[in-house]
């Protein structure tokens, strides 16, 4: 993907292993090149939130019955509009539909099931394949923050 | 714990995202709930930039304990940001939330 000012990058395709320093090193990653691009801090605290939610969702649900703990793969483009990232597992993928709302008053105090719902709310868009091992998360910059 | 009796807590990690630090954040937190007999918790997110829906969970799984025990929790010191979070998952509506630990102490019963 090229653009005129040159500052872009992408597809980037990374093997992520599940475990702490190997997550933050990828997300440390992605979020500098946005820095460096102009993304502002408020986006760049709603990518990092979509991100850590879908790779620990990758490793704690789509792996849950996987064994031996393989990474999940991070693929990921960005330039100064947008950025996409896509996160997918080996497991055999859930249905996305079957998640409850955890904003209705009786599911306030259950402690488990916001991290799709949070990954919606600060994502521009996110779709996942048939399957329901892959998610592709899409943010665009906000237009007072475009350059080009 | 302050002279009004209450037990406060602040984070040392500014991004409360690793399930097992949060794990061990909860079971630490727990204990001070198990001590008193009807606890007042006051925890500050003064030092905290990011959390995950996984601290969430803790901060709930801490708020129902404390109210088993017939006890108060209060949350303070919340950047807008991480408020953006309680307001977006509803938990704004659960939580007794103060913009200061200040204010938060004056709050309880």
């Amino acid at each position: 993907m090229a653009e005129p000012n040159g500052a872009t990058s992408g597809p980037m395709r990374v093997s992520v292993e599940n475990d702490r320093d190997a997550i933050d090193r990828t997300e440390s990653e992605i979020l500098l090149r946005l820095e460096s691009l102009g993304y502002p801090k408020a986006s760049i605290f709603a990518i990092k939130l979509a991100m850590e939610e879908a790779i620990t969702n990758a490793f704690k649900h789509g792996h849950a019955e996987v064994e031996g703990d393989p990474p999940v793969i991070v693929e990921y483009s960005l330039d100064d509009t947008e950025v996409v990232i896509r996160i997918e597992d080996l497991g055999p993928g859930f249905d996305v539909d079957k998640i409850p709302d955890p904003t209705l008053d009786e599911n306030l105090t259950v402690p488990s099931g916001r991290g799709l719902m949070l990954i919606r709310s600060y994502m521009t868009s996110v779709a996942h394949n048939d399957k329901g091992n892959r998610v592709e998360l899409v943010y665009r910059k906000p237009r007072g923050d475009r350059v080009g | 714990m302050n002279e009004a009796g209450v037990t406060c807590v602040e984070f040392i990690d500014r991004n409360i995202l690793d399930e097992a630090n949060i794990q061990a954040i909860g079971d630490e937190i727990s204990e001070l709930i198990d001590s008193e007999a009807e606890p007042k918790l006051l925890i500050s997110f003064r030092n905290v930039d990011h959390l995950s829906s996984a601290a969430l969970g803790t901060l709930i799984t801490i708020n129902n304990r404390v109210k088993e025990k017939g006890g108060q929790l209060r949350l303070a010191d919340i950047d807008a940001q991480i408020y953006e979070v309680f307001v977006i998952t509803r938990l704004n509506r659960l939580f007794e939330i103060h913009e200061t630990t200040e204010k938060a102490t004056e709050s309880f019963g």
